[in-house]
């Protein structure tokens, strides 16, 4: 301790602190104060809450049969292939399994991760542009996917 | 067989209730650096002793520019919250032999707020995200001109949040309050339960919408860090998700 003492610090870098210039503080993120803006976007936050949990349950059943149809059953892995994919698109039940499955993951995770953007992004332009590119990428997944499901060409060659 | 000597030294040995102590406390002083260090302290305590103690022994024997707060010295005003051992408590709740004095005890400021000197910090967030929730009695209509009347069941109802004393040990245990201080914190909501679920009050409502906002109850992420870190012993995290519970029941 007596090897580094804080003034010793202070001299070897030559900022002079003493009490009538002392170090800044160093402030928490984003903190509270009396100018924090009042109730703002209604019900959102609650309708994001319960969603994660209501599509979380929904999720279960179709991410692990879907997981057991791919992975698990009838020669596992091995077996997929564009035909297998072909099979599966052409009845109509699998189709609306993959669309509610694409749809509701992709919003439970990107909301998920607007959770995780909001709780560590401190500045607010990194929170708007992280927030921007998650938004981009959702739309455009979710997008991408529902034509390929409905337009899925199994003659295609 | 020995000499008489040797017997009464251990035997004083034995009996002296003493043992020593290492205090490791985060020191800041912005008049000296803008760098908080570490600093070692050894300090002859009874382990029966509380922590705030051995601040005490320090302040006054050892090193009189340690500055921390305190006031009642008896779990009662909640001056005293501080990170002890990586955990937050009350300094004057915490007995030296409940945390193993054999290891070096660490202590420094709670976290998520400005420290302004060692254990000394800036309360005024903590305490405005109180005030944001209207932390008071509103009624309508005529004072009455008797005690207003509450039955048993309905003051149970609420009895554990009535316990807080504002220690902030629950806010700065948070690990989403320490990223984001817009986030009311566990202190807020439980200030806000206590109210909300108080038969007597006619503003719940008004509280409810507040807390639904995008810093309110759904940020929580139930990680129950403030339930351990309440020296009350309030079950914090219970009373968030109650009021959680009370925002999504009271329309559907
Ligand atoms: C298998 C069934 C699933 C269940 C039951 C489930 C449930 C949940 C719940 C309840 C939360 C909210 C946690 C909180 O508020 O603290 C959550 C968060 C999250 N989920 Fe899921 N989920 C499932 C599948 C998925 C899938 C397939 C993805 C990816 C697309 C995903 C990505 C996320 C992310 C990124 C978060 C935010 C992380 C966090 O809050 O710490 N989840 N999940
Ligand atoms: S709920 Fe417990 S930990 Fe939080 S401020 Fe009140 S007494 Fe302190
Ligand atoms: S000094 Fe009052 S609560 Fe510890």
């Amino acid at each position: 301790m007596s090897a580094e003492t804080p003034s010793a610090i202070g001299a070897v870098e030559g900022a002079a602190y003493g009490p009538d210039n002392p170090a800044p503080y160093i402030e928490p993120p984003r903190k509270r104060t009396g100018r924090t803006p009042r109730s703002t976007r209604g019900n959102f936050e609650m309708a994001a809450w319960l969603f994660m949990r209501l599509s979380g349950v929904v999720l279960v059943v179709l991410v692990i049969g879907h997981l057991l149809i791919q992975l698990v059953l009838d020669g596992g892995v091995s077996k997929i292939g564009f035909a297998f994919v072909a099979g599966r698109w052409a009845n109509p039940f699998w189709q609306v399994w993959d669309l509610l499955m694409l749809w509701l993951a992709m919003l439970h995770g990107a909301n998920g991760l607007r959770t995780v953007i909001n709780d560590y992004a401190e500045r607010p332009n990194t929170r708007l542009w992280l927030k921007g590119l998650l938004y981009t990428a959702t739309v455009f997944t979710i997008l991408l996917g529902t034509l390929v499901i409905f337009t899925f060409d199994p003659n295609i060659r | 067989m020995a000499t008489p000597t040797m017997d009464k030294v251990e035997a004083e040995a034995v009996s002296s209730p003493y043992i020593t102590v290492t205090f490791r406390i985060r020191r800041f002083n912005p008049e000296i650096s803008d760098a908080a260090v570490w600093e070692d302290f050894q300090i002859e305590i009874d382990p029966k002793e509380r922590v705030l103690d051995g601040l005490h022994k320090i302040k006054w024997d050892v090193d009189g520019s340690l500055t921390f707060r305190r006031s009642c010295a008896h779990g009662i005003c909640g001056s005293d919250a501080m990170r002890i051992n990586g955990k937050n408590r009350l300094a004057c709740k915490t007995l030296i032999k409940d945390i193993n004095p054999d290891k070096p005890i660490t202590i420094e400021a709670i976290k998520g707020l400005t420290v302004l000197k060692d254990l000394v910090v800036d309360m005024e967030p903590f305490f405005q995200a109180y005030r944001d929730v209207m932390p008071f009695l509103v009624t309508k209509g005529n004072e009455p001109t008797r005690e207003r009347l509450q039955s048993a069941e309905d003051r149970e109802r609420f009895d554990d949040t009535t316990k807080c004393i504002l220690c902030a040990a629950c806010t700065s245990s948070c690990p989403v309050f320490w990223n984001d201080g817009q986030y009311f914190g566990p202190a807020a909501i439980v200030n806000a339960h206590r109210f909300i679920f108080d038969s007597r009050d006619e503003a719940g409502e008004q509280r409810l919408e507040i807390l639904n906002d995008k810093d309110g109850v759904w940020r929580c992420r139930t990680t129950f860090n403030c339930t351990d870190a309440c020296p009350r012993g309030i079950e914090v995290t219970k009373a968030i998700q109650e009021v959680k519970r009370a925002l999504i029941t009271r329309r559907f």
